[in-house]
């Protein structure tokens, strides 16, 4: 098994966490924890593919390197809007968890 | 490659000019991000316009390479038909939700500056932006950046009002969305690894069936659909676009969620990334949209929620084109009107949904809530609003001259000729469960209160006149069948099925 493979199947092992820990985690936090998990596991598999996509001198293809710059601002993005959102969200009601749904036929819930 | 055509540096222009508003709204600050916001608006409803008329007018598609970078190493905006014909759409809702929130969003004169109108001027122009991103980009990343800024843009203008409820609302929507682009995410080094490129129109002539390109397809698919919130991915969507104040209400129903469809369009239609059980699929899960959706709109005790759970079920027939273009039957031609039967109803769809949240917000704002039980008298004291809802109605039910008709005339007329008789059986039940919850709304309102009813708050009319306006507009869309030239067909691969 050659180094790529192995981080090949890492980036595999990494998102599939990931993917399970958003899916099955009820806890806001940990949902966002698993995103980055999941992010994580997709990167590497960038880097995967930059490396087996190497060529000439270049230790890896330059285009996936730029993609995975790019990939990570939006993820960070992504976790400080959730962070905050959720930290709004712990302020107004003094918890973090997503019980189900309200209920919405309540008078209070206005649009 | 084709040659560049005269008007391709508007493309960039289009793109760049609601982001550049909001930096500037945002840089003012204040009561001025709404004068920002009006000066932006015509600039880029007016770059729209010109896009599509070069488009009509030349029948060839306008692309932009950035930096003069060719690809597949640069990255190219490319406006078909379909992309400048959303344009347009996006920059009129754009414009009409900007005079409706007018009144609700505007510094009148002496109050003191508000947040939330601030965030909200900025989070219009972001959105917009956004949206033109996704109809412009040329390829994959691009197009998973654009997605991006469209959540980002869109999950705040859930919660403007900070109300628990809504952070709650929207922190469920950004966790569906973020799993859905993460997963879109996982297709793009896949393919790029296999293809080299990841250009839509280079994929298109390299693409085959094998194990790879299966997995990116169905995970990238995987990921738009929890994204446009297809049935059984939907379970953000009521809260959030029920609980947002009216005016994002309405471009998060009528444009946000079109955003991924149109995602997932290039992807099927343009890259070629299609197959025709996983279309039986979608289609199957769009037909549990449309029944489930329409059910439980018609339970719904709250207007606003009737309204969202309508768009669930809307939704559901934007996928019911899959399999009338991909079945194994279908010829190019039917593969062309299905899509057209499609795209009819993304635009109907989008014009008829803001009239109906537009009133719906409108009531809630002059009744104080929006009991559905307890709206006899509207139709006397607001006439227009009630009117818009139920020519909005009219239009996702499917009477002539409407868009909904054209666009299930298009689907229905494929439906046949393949012989694919139980979507058009699922069409009509839906369409019937659609009228039942327009009709049950419009006699409510217009019955005879038991007490005489007074309004909490004056009624803008300039609101009333929008709403109105584009309720009209979606039952008078039909008329585009009559339109010369096939415009969405302008600059568009032949649909090889």
């Amino acid at each position: 098994m050659t180094p790529v493979t192995l981080l090949g199947l890492c980036s595999a092992a990494l998102a599939g966490l990931g993917l399970y820990g958003m899916v099955t985690h009820p806890h806001p936090l940990r949902k966002i924890l698993a995103f980055n998990l999941f992010g994580s596991g997709v990167f590497l598999l960038f880097g995967v593919v930059a490396r087996r996509g190497a060529a000439a001198d270049l230790g890896g293809d330059p285009v996936l390197q730029a993609l995975t710059i790019t990939g990570l601002v939006v993820a960070f993005a992504a976790t400080a809007l959730a962070v905050a959102l959720l930290l709004r969200f712990f302020d107004a009601t003094g918890t973090a968890t997503l019980a189900p749904a309200a209920d919405h036929d309540a008078d209070s819930g206005n649009p | 490659m084709e040659a560049a055509m005269p008007g391709s540096f508007l493309l960039p222009f289009a793109l760049m000019t609601p982001f550049v508003g909001m930096l500037i709204a945002f840089a003012v600050g204040g009561r001025h991000a709404r004068r920002v916001a009006f000066a932006v608006i015509p600039l880029g409803l007016a770059l729209a316009a010109v896009v599509a008329l070069l488009l009509a007018r030349s029948g060839e598609p306008l692309q932009y390479a950035l930096g003069a970078w060719a690809a597949p190493l640069g990255i190219r905006l490319r406006a078909d038909g379909l992309a400048a014909a959303m344009m347009l759409v996006t920059a009129l809702i754009i414009g009409a939700t900007a005079l409706y929130a007018r009144p609700e969003f505007g510094a009148r004169a002496g109050a003191p500056e508000s947040r939330t109108a601030f965030a909200f001027w900025q989070l219009l122009l972001a959105t917009w932006g956004a949206l033109n991103t996704v109809l412009l980009a040329h390829d994959l990343f691009t197009l998973f950046v654009a997605l991006e800024l469209l959540t980002f843009s869109a999950v705040p203008l859930v919660c403007l009002d900070g109300r628990a409820e809504t952070l709650q609302a929207a922190l469920r929507y950004l966790l569906f969305a973020l799993a859905g682009s993460a997963l879109y995410l996982v297709g793009v080094p896949l393919l790029y690894g296999v293809y080299g490129t990841l250009d839509i129109s280079l994929l298109a002539g390299r693409v085959q069936v094998e194990s790879t390109t299966v997995v990116a397809a169905a995970l990238m698919t995987a990921g738009l659909l929890a994204k446009t919130a297809l049935f059984p991915l939907h379970l953000w969507l009521p809260p959030a676009h029920a609980g947002a104040p009216a005016p994002a209400s309405t471009v998060l129903s009528a444009l946000v969620v079109k955003g991924s469809f149109l995602v997932l369009v290039r992807l099927w239609f343009d890259v070629g990334l299609a197959s025709g059980p996983a279309a039986q699929l979608l289609a199957a899960l769009g037909a549990g949209a449309i029944l489930f959706g329409n059910v439980l709109a018609l339970r719904q005790v709250r207007l606003k929620l009737l309204v969202a759970y309508s768009t669930v079920a809307q939704i559901g027939y934007l996928f019911l084109m899959f399999p009338l273009a991909f079945g194994a039957g279908s010829t190019a031609a039917e593969s062309a009107t299905a899509l057209s039967g499609g795209l009819m109803q993304v635009i109907s769809h989008a014009t008829a949904k803001a009239a109906m949240f537009m009133s719906a917000g409108l009531v809630y704002a002059a009744l104080g809530h929006d009991r559905i039980a307890e709206l006899a008298g509207v139709g006397r004291l607001m006439p227009m609003s009630i009117v818009a809802f139920v020519l909005g109605g009219i239009s996702l039910v499917g009477l002539p001259p409407s868009g909904g008709f054209l666009a299930k005339w298009w689907l229905l007329s494929v439906m046949v000729t393949t012989g694919q008789w139980w979507w058009a059986a699922v069409m009509v039940t839906g369409g019937l469960l659609t009228a039942c919850y327009v009709v049950m709304v419009a006699m409510r309102a217009m019955s005879a209160p038991s007490t005489p009813l007074t309004l909490k708050a004056e009624v803008p009319r300039a609101s009333e006149a929008v709403a109105l306006a584009l309720a009209v507009c979606s039952v008078l869309l039909g008329f585009v069948a009559f339109l010369p030239v096939d415009f969405v067909a302008i600059g568009r691969p032949a649909v090889l099925p």
